[in-house]
């Protein structure tokens, strides 16, 4: 056993970061996934390119992983990571620039050669003078690899192809991890040579770790200190899908999901399609337009439709939203948002669709909008679609986005007795049955299902009478109906829980934030109130109403502060909505917030002059 | 038709809506509906289980006037629409009900892909070659030339005809009639449900305002024995009036037409058989290219062949994936893969 110094540290960041190819995905997951059995509290991100494979070692082609764990509560990957895991010249240059003054960096030197030096764009090699403000372990991790592999009789691009198993191997080693939980997966996910490889690769990182003088000390995070219960690892949309399933189970009513494949939103089809054994059907449609087509239809035909995209496949659904909004029919649409305008940044997050949910359709369309604040929430806010959807008879926007979809937290699993049974109701008495007639508290219509005898009627997008349900041109009725539309989404404030409000009631500031830039506010709010700052945090899920209460929290402050990942779009509604003084932090780089931005951005308005 | 109402009992009133129809008075869109109302009621299924389904225009206010479950949807999509509904409830009778602007302009691509899917539903494409709710604009299936409100010169589009592009999708049912001929349309139209799979039929309707003299040598009977083919299954391409017969060869893929004697056996003479079972659709294909005024415009149907329907196909996965993990249950999904406990 090794005889090197083992130190106690509270919380530490890490970034793999190699080509598109290295498989720096994999191996940051695979670190998430022991440490999350470790008992750290964790948050991740994954952050790579929108080609496949763009050219083997250039800056365009780097791809990473930081994954930050902690022993007390943590909300975001943070910002800047302490350990550089760095495959290759153009994965050290792309992030360098991120990590903390004095870090560590962890590089494959086999990997410095002149063509890979010039192809990063380094006219001279960078880990001399880096050695001076960092720490530089300078691994051979490809020669390393391949001796270990030697006798294996494997390809050359096979063998190297393990050594993010060995640098993998290296950093359970610097972490005092175990290998059981890697181990078990390649067991189920290789077999004979290739198992064996990586393996191999695996174990002799750890053991480098262990006789390396490069490496004097390793780390012990402790667990953090989080309510008892079972937790899991849950990304955004791995939350989104189980929501969907779940949402099925507590409606007692079969899931159909149209979706067409779009960048970040596609894992949330993938994961759903997984599981035809709760009856759920997926159908992989044509294109956008023909995804929420198929999951209207299911809706009108007594299903839970859903369809999921992201903001160019959300614009192509917009006509066909406007037709769930004039039949009145319950379906929910996830917007999994990516920088746009346009293609834009496909694998970046952003949070710009929120006026194109609220606005896009022609004329008054109004819709219900909720946005997920963690990943683990997207579970719940899924939940939380459906209930609005059936028991309003109205479509709603899901507004998740490419940061909550990949990134991944610890997630207290929910018992299934806990989680609320919703009753759908179908009418069936021929004699009182109006296809319009309202449900004197929500204002829903009743939701006929095609089969049930006597209640044979026809909706469309043309305007109908209320109660009868009959087309109808009247000017009166459509002023009527345009107003009903929208009081019923109104009413759905009333089914909303009150705002929690975190920090003083009343004061100097009030910082207002909506999705997933939860975990950096929060983050900086919980480090200000260490400071003293007097500043508070209200998180918004409900965008579409608004909460009730969300009018008189505003005006206890004196100033308001709105960080976005867009140009001001929550802003302007608060502005409008309230009359307040809201001001926007604007932030769109095609990445999350960082803590300190907001923590700067924070106390900047407090020094200012009123 | 027979006397005796159907097993369930309907009959034709049980399907009239009280809406009140606003096609134009002489619109071939009538007889359509009346041939519709008179097959549903032979076909043993409850009223509750019919959907009509459409999307804009002329044809698509279909679903207003018929006595069943309806769906007027948006422009082009009604397939998709109509795959939601029979994907949900495969025991629905899903007809989908649409224009040549509809269906093969801005919902091109629906067709398309339902066509391929075969889902076991029918779908009515009605063919006036004009676009008549937006006031008479040239059409996907307009021939060149056609002088409309958009084409003051004439337009210089290349129709598509919907028989071609319902074959080339990969529809395993084919059929085209016309909207003056009830018998046929009705024939036609019971053949379409008795399908198994998507079943596509272009009706040859007549917009009376628009471009009412399109389908004109199509309107009486007597013209119809020389200007159209009527397909049989099993039975030579013959057409013509009495004692001037003529019959179609189909020689390398190409067809040609020759003058039959009186009497004289067609297949001996080499005139091809119409077979609507082959796998292939290239014969079908030779048909949809018979045209005006070179040859009679086939009417029937083109092809009709076997293949395992897409909600069949979802229900054996589902049926699969029950029987292999047991059925779905939520809380060992949730708990499944990778936990961890932590202690008070
Ligand atoms: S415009 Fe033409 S197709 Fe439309 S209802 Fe009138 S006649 Fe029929």
């Amino acid at each position: 056993m090794s005889t090197k110094k083992v130190e106690e540290i509270d919380h530490v960041a890490i970034r793999f970061a190699g080509d598109s190819g290295d498989g720096m995905q994999l191996t940051g997951s695979k670190f998430t996934e022991t440490t999350a059995l470790a008992g750290n509290d964790l948050s991740t991100f994954p952050d790579y390119p929108a080609e496949i494979r763009a050219p083997a070692g250039t800056l365009a082609g780097v791809s990473g992983f930081q994954v930050h764990f902690s022993s007390s509560e943590i909300f975001t990957p943070a910002d800047n990571p302490d350990v550089l895991v760095a495959m290759n010249p153009a994965s050290l240059k792309a992030n360098l620039k991120d990590l903390r003054p004095n870090g560590t960096i962890i590089l494959n030197g086999d990997a410095f050669s002149q063509k890979n030096l010039e192809k990063a764009g380094y006219t001279e090699d960078p880990r001399g003078p880096l050695a001076t403000q960092y720490k530089v372990v300078d691994i051979p991790l490809t020669t390393l690899t391949r001796e270990a592999v030697a006798d294996l009789g494997l390809s050359k691009p096979d063998a190297d192809r393990c050594k993010n198993f060995f640098a993998l191997g290296v950093m359970y080693w610097m972490y005092n991890r175990s290998l059981d939980v890697t181990e078990q997966w390649m067991n189920a996910k290789f077999k004979g040579e290739i198992l064996e490889a990586n393996r191999r690769a695996l174990r002799n990182g750890y053991h480098f770790g262990e006789i390396t003088e490069l490496l004097p000390v390793s780390f012990v995070v402790p667990p953090a200190k989080i309510a008892a219960g079972t937790y899991r690892n849950i990304s955004g949309n791995q939350a989104t899908a189980w929501g969907i399933i779940a949402a099925g189970e507590l409606m007692n009513t079969p899931v159909v999901l149209g979706a067409y494949p779009i960048t970040p939103a596609s894992d949330i089809l993938h994961e759903i399609a997984r599981y035809r054994n709760f009856g759920i059907k997926t159908v992989q449609a044509e294109d956008e337009i023909a995804a929420v087509g198929v999951a209207i239809g299911a809706s009108y035909a007594g299903m839970l439709g859903v369809t999921t995209t992201s903001g160019p496949g959300y614009i192509l659904k917009q006509e066909a939203l406007g037709l769930a909004v004039m039949t009145e029919l319950p379906l929910v649409v996830v917007d999994v948002q990516r920088a746009g305008p346009s293609t834009g940044l496909p694998t970046k997050t952003e949070q710009g669709d929120l006026l194109a949910a609220l606005y896009g359709r022609n004329s008054d369309s109004p819709m219900p909008i909720l946005a997920p604040a963690t990943p683990g929430d997207c579970f719940y806010v899924m939940l939380e679609a459906f209930r609005i959807a059936v028991q309003y008879m109205t479509p709603v926007a899901v507004l998740s986005d490419g940061y909550l979809a990949n990134s991944s937290e610890p997630w207290k699993v929910p018992s299934v007795e806990d989680l609320k049974k919703i009753e759908v109701q179908h009418p069936t008495d021929p004699a009182t049955f109006r296809p319009y007639s309202r449900n004197e508290e929500t204002l829903a219509r009743p939701w006929a299902v095609p089969g049930t005898p006597g209640l044979e009627h026809r909706l469309g997008g043309i305007e109908k009478e209320n109660i009868s349900g009959t087309v109808s041109y009247v000017p009166e009725n459509h002023d009527f109906m345009v107003r009903l539309r929208a009081e019923k989404v109104a009413r759905v404030a009333k089914s909303i829980p009150p705002l929690k409000v975190e920090g003083p009631s009343r004061g100097k500031l009030l910082v207002v934030g909506w999705g997933s830039t939860h975990g950096a506010i929060t983050a900086a709010i919980r480090q200000l109130h260490g400071e003293g700052c007097d500043v508070a945090h209200v998180h918004l899920r409900h965008l579409n109403p608004f909460p009730s209460d969300l009018g008189e929290i505003l005006k206890n402050y004196e100033k308001i502060l709105v960080p976005e990942l867009n140009t001001g779009h929550l802003t302007l509604l608060l502005r409008a909505e309230y009359l307040v003084p809201a001001q926007c932090f604007s932030k769109v780089a095609g990445q999350p917030f960082r803590i300190g931005e907001i923590v700067n951005k924070i106390r900047a308005v407090l020094a200012e002059e009123k | 038709m027979s006397a005796q109402p159907a097993a369930t009992g309907l009959t034709r009133k049980d399907f009239v809506s009280s809406q009140e129809i606003r096609w134009c008075p002489g619109c071939g869109d009538y007889s359509i509906l009346a041939q519709l109302q008179k097959v549903l009621p032979e076909l043993g299924i409850p009223r509750e289980n019919f959907v009509f389904v459409s999307g804009i225009g002329c044809s698509s206010r279909f679903p207003y006037y018929m006595n069943t479950y309806g769906f007027h949807t948006i422009h082009g999509r009604a397939p998709t629409f109509a795959t939601g509904i029979k994907v949900s409830r495969p025991e629905l009778s899903v007809w989908v009900v649409t224009g040549d602007g509809d269906g093969l302009s801005i919902g091109g691509n629906h067709m398309l892909h339902v066509l391929r899917r075969n889902l076991d539903m029918q779908i009515m494409l009605f063919n006036n070659r004009v676009y008549g709710l937006t006031k008479g604009q040239y059409s996907p299936t307009s021939r060149t030339g056609m002088v409309t409100k958009s084409s003051p010169q004439g337009s210089i589009d290349y129709p598509v005809d919907p028989v071609s592009f319902a074959l080339g999708s990969g529809s395993t049912f084919v059929a085209r009639t016309v909207d003056v001929d009830a018998t046929h349309m009705q024939e036609v139209l019971r053949r379409a449900h008795d399908h198994k799979g998507t079943a596509f039929i272009e009706i040859m309707q007549t917009c009376v305002v628009f471009n009412p003299t399109e389908w004109d040598e199509f309107e009486n009977r007597k013209e119809r024995q020389t200007t159209t083919l009527q397909l049989e299954n099993g039975k030579p391409l013959v057409f013509g009036a009495p004692g001037a017969l003529k019959g179609i060869r189909i020689e390398g893929g190409v067809p040609s037409i020759i003058d039959l004697a009186d009497g004289e056996d067609p297949v001996s003479r080499g005139v091809a058989i119409h077979r609507e079972d082959l796998e292939s659709p290239a014969y079908a294909m030779v048909l949809a290219s018979l045209v005006r005024p070179e040859f009679p415009f086939p009417i029937g149907v083109f092809r009709a062949v076997e293949k395992p329907v897409y909600t069949d196909m979802l229900q054996i996965q589902i049926d699969d994936a029950v029987a292999k993990r047991g059925r779905g249950n939520l809380e060992k999904l949730l708990n499944s893969g990778q936990t961890w406990t932590v202690q008070k």
